[in-house]
């Protein structure tokens, strides 16, 4: 059952062939057997999940249907969740039990999806490799000696060794698409205001955007579908139509124009993932579309600029725990400024701390001119190389990260080498337009995933060429032996 | 030499939305502890704000008001400090573009000079929790039903040159506020607060002194003493060769006192920038025009208007412009008595708001409706009642026996107009006293006044006094 896609599993309960009930006990059985050697779920609800697919096939005997009704799917631990512990991967929260569903969460619910558990992740969402997160590092299911990428890891995992069929992540610098790339599997960033943002524990409020998780675009597709739209309760989210983005997956993308930045393409890329994106550019090709190359000439700007925006937000966005009213608080504080700066300092993990001090000076007076603004005008130069390339062509395509896998620990020593394993993703997320990583092939036996970056609202487009792609290979199809 | 103080006020006033500026909960006064608190404003992990029209409305209405410029874009800005009843580690304010800019307003010094204070700014802002330190044993109580109330900070010009002056302005804006119904500029309960920034310099100097701000002033009668206390502070260690420092102060009103709060290098470093969770406030004209046809008649235009069209003077106009209430009770009470303008102003300002002072009540609360007032008035133009037998009946509807009529019906204090019934009156008077009409005869003209008070004794008052005098000098001097 478990290496049907949703719209299979959907047939399926459709038809009668299995109850979600079956369904949610299969993924659960397997949670059991395989999560110990990922350490990708930090919660799983299974008796909430049996109570929820119960209510699903009720509601589906009473005449409902709907294409995620009775679907299990697993909740990156950032979203909260009414009544289920919601960590964020840290121990600062290790304690908090949501009071309310964030909106996302609300629109499953509706749909009738079953929640499995809550997913691993970067503590905080702030990594690339999944070893930031208090509950430990999740494991890649190709090698479990190697990361698989982040923040979303747990919920990459998840999906890639099949014990859930979809799961929701979030990508602020591409947390969603480093490690979908990783993992061998399709991740979407949609444009920034296209998902709420309301109950997804922030990071970088101008650049977080949830998103899908799953096997494959036609996957993809329908949990963007649900989680999409504007929402009263996030200022930020645009109030646009959802499109139908199945209905336009099966269109030819015959004379699709696809734009390879140069940049891309160039130093720092391994080699053996530069061969296998090249094939799957040919690839494209052979599905008719032309390729030209382009130029993002401010690529070079966006760690940086990055790195002074996310951790300026985050520096503010994570001074709400503060040990007062809810999450980790010191024992015996003796007053009011050991409360915070204990609370804090033992509740916060190290690279949390690092990039809170790094925003804290970012910001500070007689410094925010220097940082602040000047990074902001970065951003806008950033966004305007995307502005002129979507002038020339449809989608913009190259690798998600410079490399495959890498082991646990490589890189943990070296903050700064960390950061570039997402040069390719956090130009999208400073420019918000759209961006999707699908799997295009193995390097060194580890999965590639090739980057498609669409104009804004252009989710449907990149969703279409992934599922096209697809449609003539199969790379989205494998499961690590081990957990076939 | 003589010193000079300059003073500018930053006025907090709460504005009178039912919601708060960023979440739905409500604004009530005195609920329960944390009972008015949603996830917004705990500042739960996950949550967003969204702002509030109708603070944005009632902030854009208040910069009409003051001749000030509504932004067309203005941008929320967070102001990031711990503080245990400050949810979310950051206030969401306004800093570089508020959305009103460039206001003045009139006040009228003791002089009766009067004197244009500029209004820098005005920005929208949410308000903290409260840290409540009694009752809790070496503990603080955080009550977070006023985190997320909609604040708009009002900035002053350094214009003001005295205590007077600053709280002139600060009853100026008090009154405005009420009148535009944005704030209910009540003190005690905390929704109308300043803060001072004052200093002294050589009068005719060009530069101004190191200012010290004192924080959260509540009463007028507080902010007057503590810029007096602060400018006699700060001149006296500037004469005894000292420097002011720049610091916050905080007045003590037990102690009548100001003392240091922290100091300039001790000051917080807010670390503003725009609040990425709200997109740039965008208004449009059609807004503004909007907010503009619902703006009411302003104080400044209503007294004028008193004057020119009740024939009041200038002070009884601004006497009775002191509050939208207040006027609108006034005009009322002049509707009822027929447009007795100037009676119904005596009426109002002397008996009324002398009684209602007694007993420490405003104008909503009189027990005296205007329309029973204006009824009043009306039976002393038609002669039922004169003005002195018009105080019993005054009395009598404070204590709720009803209106001017009835109580005149109940008491019988109908005026005696029957010249017949006056002229037998009269007669009697002048028969019991002999001794006093010889006299009168004889050319002791001030025993008129005598004859008078007796026939209006006779008559419990309630003889109409002209009709009192004429008859009693046709049978007085046509013996």
């Amino acid at each position: 059952m478990h290496t049907l896609s949703i719209a299979e599993m959907a047939e399926g309960l459709r038809a009668k062939k299995f109850s979600s009930v079956e369904l949610t006990d299969a993924f659960l059985a397997r949670i059991a057997k395989f999560d110990k050697q990922l350490n990708a779920y930090v919660t799983v609800t299974a008796d909430q999940a049996r109570a929820e697919a119960k209510k699903a096939d009720q509601r589906r005997t009473k005449g409902e249907d709907g294409p995620l009704l009775g679907i299990p799917i697993a909740q990156k631990d950032i979203f909260c969740t009414r009544g289920v512990k919601t960590s964020c991967g840290s121990k600062m929260l290790d304690n908090f039990i949501a009071p309310y569903d964030a909106t996302t969460v609300a629109k499953f619910n509706q749909a009738g999806a079953v929640m499995l558990g809550k997913t691993n992740m970067d503590e905080f969402a702030m990594g690339s490799s999944n070893e930031t997160s208090f509950y430990g590092p999740v494991r890649n299911p190709w090698n479990t000696k190697t990361v698989p990428g982040g923040s979303s890891g747990g919920s990459a995992a998840v999906v890639a060794a099949r014990l859930a069929p979809a799961a929701t992540g979030t990508d602020t610098g591409g947390s969603i698409r480093q490690p979908a790339a990783l993992v061998g599997i399709t991740g979407l960033k949609p444009t920034y205001g296209r998902v709420s943002r309301y109950g997804m524990i922030a990071f970088a409020s101008s650049l977080d955007q949830g998103g899908p998780m799953a096997p494959s675009a036609e996957d993809a597709a329908i949990l963007l579908r649900a989680m999409a739209g504007f929402d009263p309760l996030d200022s930020t989210s645009m109030d646009k139509a959802v499109p139908d983005y199945a209905a336009q997956l099966s269109a030819s993308i015959k004379g699709l124009k696809i734009g390879l930045p140069k940049e891309y393409f160039g130093e720092g890329l391994d080699g053996a993932v530069a061969k296998v994106i090249g094939e799957a550019i040919e690839q494209l090709k052979k599905l008719g579309a032309t390729v030209h190359e382009i130029s993002l000439p401010n690529t070079g700007l966006a760690v940086p600029t990055y790195y002074v925006i996310a951790p300026a937000e985050c520096s503010s966005n994570l001074s709400r725990f503060d040990g007062v009213r809810f999450g980790y608080r010191c024992k015996d504080p003796k007053d009011l400024h050991d409360l915070y700066k204990r609370s804090r300092g033992e509740g916060f993990g190290a690279e949390v701390k690092r990039r809170i001090m790094i925003g804290t000076y970012a910001l500070s007076a007689g410094y925010y001119d220097a940082y602040y603004l000047k990074a902001q005008q970065l951003r806008r130069l950033i966004k305007n190389d995307f502005d002129e390339a979507f002038k020339k062509v449809d989608v913009i395509a190259g690798p998600t990260s410079p490399s495959v896998a890498f082991n646990l620990g490589e890189k943990t020593a070296d903050p700064v080498t960390m950061y570039l394993s997402d040069i390719y993703t956090i130009a999208v997320n400073l420019a918000g337009v759209p961006a999707l990583s699908m799997p295009a092939g193995f390097a060194n036996k580890l999965p590639v995933g090739l980057q498609l970056i669409g104009n804004f609202f252009d989710e449907g487009r990149l969703l279409n060429v992934a599922h096209q792609y697809q449609l003539a290979t199969d790379w989205h199809r494998r499961i690590p032996a081990e957990f076939a | 030499m003589e010193w000079e103080a300059v003073i500018g006020l930053e006025i907090h006033a709460q504005l009178a939305t039912r919601s708060k500026i960023f979440s739905g909960a409500s604004t009530d006064f005195g609920a329960e502890p944390n009972t008015q608190a949603c996830a917004v404003d705990l500042g739960l992990p996950g949550v967003l704000p969204v702002l509030n029209k109708e603070a944005v409305r009632m902030a854009a209405k208040f910069g009409l008001a003051v001749g000030a410029t509504v932004a067309k874009r203005s941008v929320f800005a967070r102001k990031n400090y711990f503080y245990p009843d400050l949810p979310k580690g950051y206030q969401i304010s306004q800093y570089e573009l508020p959305i009103v800019a460039k206001g003045k307003i009139e006040i009228e010094l003791e002089s009766g000079e009067h004197k244009t204070v500029g209004i820098t700014r005005a920005h929208l802002e949410e308000d903290a929790g409260k840290s409540l330190h009694e009752d809790f044993h070496g503990m603080t109580g955080i009550d977070l039903n006023r985190a997320g109330t909609p604040l708009l900070e009002i900035v002053s010009e350094p214009d003001l040159r005295s205590a007077a002056e600053a709280v002139t302005y600060l009853k100026k804006i008090h009154s405005l506020v009420r009148y535009l119904e944005i704030c209910d500029g009540n003190m005690q309960e905390g929704s109308f607060r300043c803060d001072a920034n004052v200093s002294v310099r050589r009068k005719g100097a060009d530069k101004f002194g190191t200012r010290a701000e004192i924080k959260n002033v509540n009463s007028f009668r507080f902010v007057e003493k503590a810029i007096n206390f602060e400018i006699e502070r700060q001149i006296e260690l500037i004469e005894s060769g000292g420097q002011v420092v720049q610091e916050t102060r905080l007045y003590d009103a037990d102690k009548d006192e100001t003392r240091s709060m922290r100091s300039k290098e001790e000051a917080m470093d807010y670390r503003y920038f725009p609040d990425p969770d709200l997109l740039p406030l965008i208004i449009d004209d059609a807004f503004v025009e909007g907010v503009r046809k619902t703006l009411p008649e302003l104080p400044d235009a209503k007294r004028e208007r008193f004057v020119k069209d009740y024939g009041l003077s200038n002070y009884d106009a601004s006497v009775l412009t002191t509050s939208r209430e207040l006027a609108q009770y006034y005009e009322a009470v002049v509707k009822a008595a027929k447009g007795e303008a100037k009676l119904s102003a005596n009426w109002v300002m002397g008996e009324l708001l002398g009684a209602l002072n007694k007993e420490n009540k405003d104008i909503t609360q009189s027990p005296i409706g205007a329309q029973q007032l204006g009824g009043m008035i009306c039976r002393i133009t038609d002669n039922t009642i004169s003005g002195k037998i018009a105080k019993q009946v005054f009395e009598a509807m404070w204590a709720g026996e009803g209106d001017a009529d009835a109580v005149i019906e109940a008491k019988g204090l109908r005026q005696v107009t029957d010249t017949g019934a006056i002229a037998k009156i009269i007669d009697d008077v002048i028969a019991k006293n002999p001794e006093q009409v010889e006299q009168y005869r004889s050319g002791k003209d001030k025993l008129f006044g005598f004859f008078v008070g007796q026939v209006m004794k006779e008559s419990k008052g309630k003889a109409n006094p002209g009709q009192v005098n004429d008859l009693l000098k046709q049978k007085l001097d046509n013996k």
